[in-house]
């Protein structure tokens, strides 16, 4: 039994790692954990000696009548996908997956979510319990393999979105959701204005709405769910169904940013998530998600620009891909951004996991 | 129920100066310190445990939170945190050298959005107020956690409350735009944000649930949802509880996530019954309550899919609300199961534990084993769908031991969760009620990780220091208490 008296046994798959992230704090060289590097774009630097976490993979318990699934972080994201889908469920945050290869440890460290996120949550809603290895090297365990826990302060929620600077993720245990029953997609010519009021009127209402979005003068709604209430909704909301497989091709290559909108050579885009009733920004060329909660904005706009708009409505602005890579990142008010970095001491003292990744160095 | 304090006593001199400091920043009805008026807040939700504070304070706006705050920190005095006291877990114990901050005054809605679907509210507002002030827009704040008429949305915060709708629409966690919180240093953050995600780490995520150890919450933008048009619910009775498991599973893995599952055993049928007349039949080993909700097409094809489960699951009898006066019926006798049980007997200690769906039958046969070793009837309501298991031990307080033997028996309940998978507390929250099962769930480096984080938010360990976290010493006599009762529990089961 776990306890106190009796510290927990070091899983054999585990075991390297830990010896590797020993020898690294006793060498003082900094790590970059990585899966399947498929957000290296993404990263405002990418310093330190790769941890690949390839080693660490496969699915460990997948009970489909629990509706959860614990896996490895480094089992490859098409492999839990497949499973799942084996049992007509799926990862109801829909993570992108940028290119083949991804990890679900690099999912869920990211954080990242996906079109459905507007109507079932994002990928921390979704972790349930996650095991790590801090930068001391102690393998540790939070949360757990149940619907519901408080025990304790919600580290394994932290770890979703902390890109691999806290800690090795090592194995994390998920929600996972019924694939729904029935979709149907629908497209209205509308301006950008008209689209954000209109999302926001049908989101009052129950309507089964599981992904929205809105590029030149068109917007793309899907509704997800039982046959019957599909079939209600598109009666009374009207537009023009898309087939099912061109439906299906847009909306992963949204999810994917396969989509032309991010493919442009050389394009600098802007990723800026803010109150969904946010009237339209103005900066440039735009992608718009999540009901209006979300605005991808393409172009060379100024930093201190973006961050400032997204800061009035409620968001924060990161540079997405493209671009002066040392001024992406939204400043976080000074006393929240020293409990930042408290908490980062507190799991990574010696500053080892991916430094400069999320936040510039002091 | 006495547990060690860890505050030395204030001097005479430092308790003046902190009652005098305390007054000139505090109107004098928000002030309280005499015995006769902080008797009342001895205790929450849990009045197994009471301690009488050295003093209240009832703050009226944020700056009062702050200033309270920082006077409480320059004399090293530690601040228990208290919403409505409805907790269940200790949560809100007083500390004796502490002063107790409640939150009840600041009890105002600052905004409403219908459009952005949002609420800005104090941290006393209602729960069940929120929604009642949204329901003109068609709206209304999801989780209903049972005390929601009475619960206050910061204790919410406080303790991640969850509610029978939660498998479909999520914790406290998951609806939750942003919140501004008040730091031991008098320090405002604000967490979170209004879109749907915040930049760096999810702070918000780690203060939901924290028991008010990090911050005090002075205002919470929650999320709000289009209400249901249509609920409708199907009650089914099996003679058995493995019959009535496979029932949920068999529900789960069709692909439905009800809006609502819960089941009862036969103990707390019976007792409910004679309490409200819900007419659920009396010789039904486990009753199955499964509701669906949304337009009427969702509900309708949904709600045929679950009465046909349950038929094939063995179900002696299906009913289905009919209507929504039948509907509140059945729901009738759920939701007072906990007074139903306590009208049976002096007193009742309802537990709160979580354990994989699948180990349900051998829990509940392991609590029939403890029940039996105990000398102690224990009644079961259970969270079906999310695996939260309530257990009511039935007690007698005013019998010399039963109070130690009904404290016994839940701890081995909690212990025998762990062990099954499952965790101490679903929903109610570790306060002090569970501090010492904190010591079976988690390793010592595990420990010392949340005391670290609870370090980053307060560097002083002033904020509801003795709660939820262990110190290492209180697990190491804990530890030497369980070995001398001779061996660890249950050594039958399989440990993962």
């Amino acid at each position: 039994m776990n306890g106190p008296l009796a510290p927990a046994t070091v899983d054999p798959t585990v075991a390297p790692f830990v010896d590797r992230i020993l020898a690294a704090r006793a060498a003082r060289t900094p790590l970059r954990i990585r899966g399947g590097g498929t957000k290296d774009f993404h990263a405002a630097r990418l310093d330190g000696d790769v941890l690949d976490t390839a080693a660490l993979s496969g699915i460990v318990d997948h009970e489909p009548s629990e509706l959860v699934l614990v896996a490895r972080a480094g089992t490859p994201l098409a492999e839990v996908e497949a499973a799942l889908a084996a049992h007509g469920q799926c990862l109801a945050f829909e993570p992108p997956r940028f290119a083949h290869g991804g990890t679900l440890g690099g999912a869920i460290a990211s954080g990242l979510s996906g079109p459905r996120r507007v109507s079932t949550g994002s990928a921390r809603d979704y972790v349930l319990g996650v095991a790590i290895v801090d930068g001391r090297g102690q393998a540790l365990r939070f949360g757990g393999r149940v619907m519901k826990n408080v025990a304790g302060y919600d580290v394994s929620r932290l770890i979703a979105g902390s890109w691999g600077t806290l800690a090795l993720l090592t194995e994390v245990a998920l929600k996972v959701l019924p694939r729904p029953e029935a979709e149907t997609t629908l497209r209205f010519e509308m301006a950008e204005a008209d689209a954000i009021a209109q999302l926001a009127r049908w989101a009052g209402q129950p309507l089964p709405i599981s992904a929205s979005a809105h590029l030149e003068q068109t917007l793309t709604v899907r509704l997800s769910g039982a046959g019957s209430a599909v079939d209600a909704a598109r009666a009374k909301l009207g537009g023009d169904p898309v087939p099912t497989h061109t439906a299906d091709a847009f909306w992963n290559a949204l999810r994917d940013q396969s989509a032309a909108f991010f493919t442009v050579p050389g394009r600098t885009v802007w990723r800026v998530s803010l109150q969904s009733t946010a009237p339209p920004l103005g900066l440039g060329p735009q992608c718009l998600e999540w009901g209006g909660a979300l605005r991808w904005i393409a172009g060379d706009v100024d930093a201190d620009t973006v961050h400032a708009t997204a800061a009035r409505h409620g968001g924060h602005a990161t540079l997405w891909h493209g671009g002066d890579r040392g001024r992406g990142l939204q400043r976080v008010a000074p006393g929240v951004m020293a409990i930042q970095r408290r908490l980062k001491a507190a799991l990574d003292p010696d500053g080892l996991f991916g430094p400069g990744r999320l936040f510039p160095d002091p | 129920m006495g547990k060690p304090e860890l505050f030395p006593a204030l001097s005479t001199a430092d308790r003046a100066a902190l009652l005098t400091r305390l007054g000139a920043v505090l109107p004098a009805t928000s002030l309280l310190w005499s015995a006769e008026d902080t008797r009342p807040y001895e205790c929450d939700g849990l009045s197994a445990f009471r301690r009488v504070p050295l003093a209240v304070v009832l703050p009226e706006t944020e700056q009062q939170v702050v200033d309270v705050l920082r006077i409480c920190r320059d004399l090293k005095v530690p601040v228990v945190p208290r919403g409505a006291g409805t907790g269940l877990s200790g949560g809100a114990l007083p500390m004796t050298e502490g002063v107790t901050l409640g939150l009840s005054k600041m009890k105002r809605i600052l905004a409403v959005d219908p459009l952005a679907r949002t609420a800005r509210v104090q941290p006393g507002v209602r729960n069940l107020a929120i929604s009642e002030a949204v329901a003109p827009h068609g709206l209304y704040y999801a989780p209903d956690p049972s005390s929601q008429i009475a619960c206050s949305i910061g204790g919410n915060i406080a303790e991640n409350s969850g509610g029978v709708h939660c498998l479909k629409y999520g914790l406290t966690v998951h609806n939750v735009h942003a919140l501004r919180m008040v730091t031991i240093d008098g320090d405002i953050v604000e967490l979170g944000g209004l879109g749907l995600d915040a930049a760096g780490y999810d702070l918000m995520a780690l203060a939901i649930g924290s028991e008010g150890m990090l911050g005090i919450v002075t205002e919470i933008t929650v999320k709000l949802l289009p209400k249901p048009v249509k609920a409708q619910v199907v009650l089914a009775a099996f003679d058995s509880v493995v019959k009535a498991g496979e029932a949920v599973a068999a529900v789960i893995g069709a692909g439905i996530i009800p809006a609502g599952l819960e089941m009862m055993d036969q103990l707390a049928t019976r007792a409910v019954e004679q309490f409200v007349h819900a007419g659920y039949p009396l010789d039904a080993a486990a009753i199955l309550l499964c509701e669906s909700d949304g337009t009427p097409e969702e509900v309708a094809s949904e709600i045929a899919r679950v009465i046909d489960i349950m038929r094939n699951c063995g179900a002696t009898e299906v009913r289905c609300s009919r209507d929504d006066a039948e509907r509140l019926r059945f729901w009738s006798g759920r939701k007072s199961a906990f007074p139903a049980v306590g009208r049976l007997v002096p007193d009742y200690y309802c537990m709160d534990g979580t354990i994989p769906k699948k180990n349900l039958a051998a829990v509940l046969d392991g609590i029939a084993r403890l029940s039996a070793q105990h000398g102690m009837q224990c009644a079961n309501v259970f969270h079906a769908g999310d695996g939260n298991l309530h257990p009511l031990i039935m007690f007698d307080a005013n019998v010399p031991g039963q109070s130690e033997t009904a404290e016994r028996f839940g701890a081995d309940i909690l212990e025998l969760c762990v062990a099954m998978g499952g965790t101490i507390t679903g929903e109610h929250g570790v306060g002090m009620e569970k501090i010492d099962q904190m010591c079976v769930q988690f390793t010592t480096p595990e420990l010392d990780t949340f005391h670290a984080v609870k370090r980053a938010f307060d560097p002083h360990r002033l904020l509801n220091p003795d709660k939820a976290i262990p110190t290492l010493a209180r697990c190491a006599d804990y530890g030497a208490m369980r070995v001398s009762r001779g061996a660890l529990p249950f050594p039958e089961l399989p440990r993962f």
